[in-house]
């Protein structure tokens, strides 16, 4: 297993200096910089501020000077924010984002899994019925209808809960929270439905309930290991996915996270900013899908013997 | 047994919650106002930012010579107690107030605001508002590297509280400039103590190193979050400082900011939802502000173009916009018809310009410059920047020109850099812009259009519209440099290098709590004269 583990990091080096690069190229391919405004400043204002952010030196100069602070772990100044560097914004969204998504995450694998189990068990009954048509609505509802409806609901109809922000007020984290994790609830329903569907009509589980077992051993400690497995290899790109595509949610709750940061880099050509979040993504998603490859080698004899 | 668990988890969590007192009536008892301020500021440097976030920050921590009414009109004392003008309106000589003090207690004097003008005019600090200061005789050519030597430029300090600055030409709206943050003084010592003069990444903002002296401290900055200042006991006014804490929150979407109005978390918006806006207005919701803003609304023409270079067809197009309509259909929050580039009523300055809305005319027009019920003339591209706001406008502009100059208009949107980037470089025919007044004058729009400046863009170019400009500059009469403004106004309306189509308004939604809040033309409340009340 260790040496799966040194493999694939050793594919992850080339793969982020890939992208890097990549992103160092598109993003001054994209007209207008970072100084461009409705009101226009003068030239040698202009001129000042390019020899500041070393943006006069040729493109390619300014390529191996950016790969070689990078590979220092520096990803430099952000332009739009003067005195702000790109690492200390990135640790700045990045707890509030990570705790975002961990919540989200939570709703959904609670939600999700239970509903999914409970369809599989209850196979073309009601309770199979009704949780899978929610669960397809979520999935097709975009997180910017569902969370202006709770907030209007819960926050403005009801009052009981804040209609934005992040750690201001009591329970402004339980709306977001729920909004985001509401699609992934969806699909770990779905996912976990037919996980436990294949596993329950395994033979291993024939024997189980032919050993007099009550139903719900049964379910709990033979059928969720295996009916599981398909919903932790989707966690990995789920946590990756939850934390780079939580702008929308970060701006629905007004949430200091990540994700605006990276949005709005890119919206004012802020070019440093956009490398440093790009890559950081780029490694976070190919950190947690080794995370879920290594928890499914441990949960699948099979895969860990192939391995 | 686990489905009752979890709804009584749920039940638990939501009642824990309950109806809890809002921010707006808690705000109320601690004098505490909550603040929506549009988009995270760039920064706190008053030498380096721009902008209007920055610029409600600015005006709570830090103080120019003067500050603007709240009631708009003339300027009222800052630093400077008083100040004296000479008889050719070129010398300024500034008597600052002896109370006034840093926030570390260190006294304010002259010599902070030579040491700081110096500072935004030194040419590698990057400041993107130095020309606020090129009207000093020798700032352009000190900040355009001319001259090294500071010395040469006009400003220096007398005494400890005396400051004396000298003019290129008697600028009437001189001391109106001095309450914009661009001429703040900064801290000497702190500035040094996280980096050089010229450093744009000196950590000098941040809460515990920000030293400035305006009637409210920089307590706490959280990014994308809020920023909290506090009352400054060490301000000179002090006295008349009745909030405790403002909360300026960075709410860049609209909707969002309007949820957190009515649910009691904000005393005041920055915008109100474009789709709100006509609801509010026929509700009478009694929260909202529709009032006055010294911005207009136009459409830029590239008069370069080969068809656009004739100003005929500029008028035509100008002449076959019912902006009446626009205003009353489209737009629908409050905005008024422009019949001029500077907003009526600036400064007591009112613009003598017509735009009529004469189809026959305009048709006239097109046909004199040989595109007769405009046959043959080539499709014409607006140009926007991606908002809901500006596609309808053009939708409306584009069924206008089709139906009364029976000519075909293509609507194009862009990603907001790649629209500045076109218009910068010519690469358009119409252009949707807007422009906003940074003091209470008629120049701050008319100078736009002068030949040699960065922000025409439209490619026109007219000796005599830069000759009047020139003598208004010159003189020190004002009825007499409003005369030739307004000649100068007519000038560019008879040419149209731009089609004015609204005044705009400043539409928002102020809590009833919030007193000591006027309308004024360009948005400015100083925190100093606000409070709460209910």
């Amino acid at each position: 297993m260790l040496q799966v583990i040194l493999k694939r990091v050793a594919i992850a080096i080339p793969v982020i200096l890939v992208v890097a690069s990549l992103t160092f190229f598109l993003v001054r391919m994209a007209p207008g910089g970072p100084f461009d405004a409705e009101k226009v400043v003068p030239p040698q204002v202009m001129k000042n501020l390019n020899a500041v952010y070393n943006l006069d030196a040729p493109l390619m100069i300014q390529y191996r000077d950016y790969m070689f602070n990078l590979i220092q772990g520096d990803f430099g100044p952000s332009f739009r924010y003067p005195g702000r560097s790109v690492t200390e914004m990135i640790f700045t969204g990045l707890p509030v984002t990570f705790e975002l998504a961990f919540y989200a995450i939570i709703v959904a694998m609670l939600i999700g899994s239970f509903a999914g189990v409970i369809a599989a068990v209850k196979r073309n009954t009601m309770l199979d019925f009704i949780p899978m048509t929610i669960a397809m609505i979520g999935i097709c509802m975009p997180t910017f209808l569902l969370g202006p409806l709770l907030v209007l609901f819960f926050g403005i109809h009801l009052e009981v809960l804040p209609v934005s922000g992040w750690d201001s007020l009591a329970g402004d984290k339980i709306l977001p929270s729920i909004t985001l994790g509401a699609a992934y609830a969806a699909y770990i329903a779905r996912l976990s439905r037919g996980g436990m569907l294949e596993t329950l009509s395994q033979d291993y589980i024939r024997t189980a309930r032919a050993k007099g077992l009550p139903e719900h051993q049964v379910i709990i400690r033979h059928a969720l290991q295996g009916g599981l497995v398909p919903v932790v290899s989707f966690l990995g790109p789920a946590i990756a996915g939850l934390i780079g595509g939580s702008f929308v949610v970060e701006t629905i709750f007004q949430i200091p996270g990540l994700g605006r940061f990276y949005v709005e880099a890119a919206f004012n050509r802020d070019y440093t900013m956009i490398l440093g979040t790009t890559i950081f993504f780029s490694a976070l998603i190919i950190f947690f899908n080794l995370l879920s490859d290594i928890a499914v080698l441990l949960m699948n004899p099979r895969a860990r013997s192939e391995a | 047994m686990k489905i009752k668990q979890l709804s009584l988890f749920f039940l638990i969590a939501l009642v824990g919650c309950g109806k809890s007192i809002s921010p707006v009536d808690s705000g109320l008892q601690e004098k505490i106002l909550h603040f929506g301020n549009g988009s995270e500021p760039q920064g706190l440097d008053p030498h380096i930012v721009t902008g209007v976030p920055e610029h409600h920050l600015l005006i709570s921590m830090c103080e120019g010579l003067t500050i603007a009414n709240p009631r708009g009109g003339e300027n009222l004392p800052g630093v400077a107690e008083s100040w004296v003008i000479s008889p050719d309106g070129k010398t300024y000589t500034f008597y600052l107030n002896k109370n006034a003090m840093w926030s570390n207690g260190d006294a304010l004097i002259a010599d902070d605001f030579v040491w700081s003008w110096m500072r935004i005019l030194t040419p590698s600090l990057g400041s993107q508002y130095p020309d606020m200061l090129y009207y000093l005789k020798g700032a352009a050519d000190f900040h355009q590297g001319i001259t090294q030597d500071f010395s040469t430029v006009g400003v220096k300090a007398i005494n400890d509280h005396e400051l004396r600055v000298e003019l290129n030409n008697p600028t009437p709206f001189f001391i109106k400039l001095l309450s914009h943050y661009s001429t703040y003084p900064v801290h000497k010592n702190t500035v040094l103590k996280h980096g050089s003069i010229d450093d744009r990444n000196g950590l000098w903002t941040r809460p515990g190193n920000f030293v400035c002296n305006g009637p409210m401290n920089l307590k706490t900055w959280e990014l994308n979050k809020q920023i909290i200042v506090d009352k400054n006991p060490l301000y000179w006014d002090a006295d008349k400082v009745k909030l405790n804490e403002i909360r300026y929150y960075p709410v860049s979407n609209e909707s969002t900011e309007d949820r957190m109005f009515r649910a009691g978390q904000l005393h005041v918006t920055n915008v109100v939802p474009l789709e709100k806006c006509p609801v509010y207005i026929e509700n009478e919701n009694p929260n909202l502000r529709i009032e006055p803003y010294m911005g207009t609304y136009f459409y830029r023409v590239n008069t370069l173009h080969p068809v656009l270079k004739d100003k005929r067809i500029r008028k035509a197009l100008a002449f076959a916009l019912n902006r009446t309509q626009i205003v009353e259909r489209v737009s629908k929050c409050g905005q008024q018809a422009a019949y001029s580039f500077t907003p009526p009523g600036s400064a007591g300055y009112e613009p003598d310009t017509e735009v009529p809305f004469d189809p026959e005319l305009a048709q006239a027009l097109l046909s004199d410059a040989g595109y007769p019920n405009g046959e043959g003339f080539p499709v014409l591209e607006i140009l926007f920047n991606t908002q809901e706001g500006h596609r309808k406008i053009a939708l409306a502009v584009q069924q206008m020109w089709q139906q009364n100059l029976g000519i075909s208009v293509q609507l194009v949107n862009q990603d907001w850099k790649v629209y500045l980037a076109r218009e910068m470089t010519g690469d358009f025919q119409i252009s949707r812009a807007g422009w906003i007044g940074d003091y209470e004058d008629p120049n701050t729009f008319l100078d736009t259009l002068r030949p040699n400046r960065g922000n025409n863009k439209t490619g026109w170019e007219n000796k005599e519209y830069d000759d009047l400009l020139e003598l208004a500059n010159a003189t020190n009469d004002q009825s007499l440099r409003y005369k030739y403004l307004m000649q100068a106004e007519q000038l560019l309306i008879s040419e149209m290098p731009i089609i004015p189509i609204y005044t705009y308004v400043r539409q928002y939604q102020l809590s009833n709590d919030v007193k000591g809040w006027y309308p004024n033309l360009l948005d400015t409340h100083h925190p100093k004269f606000i409070y709460l009340e209910r």
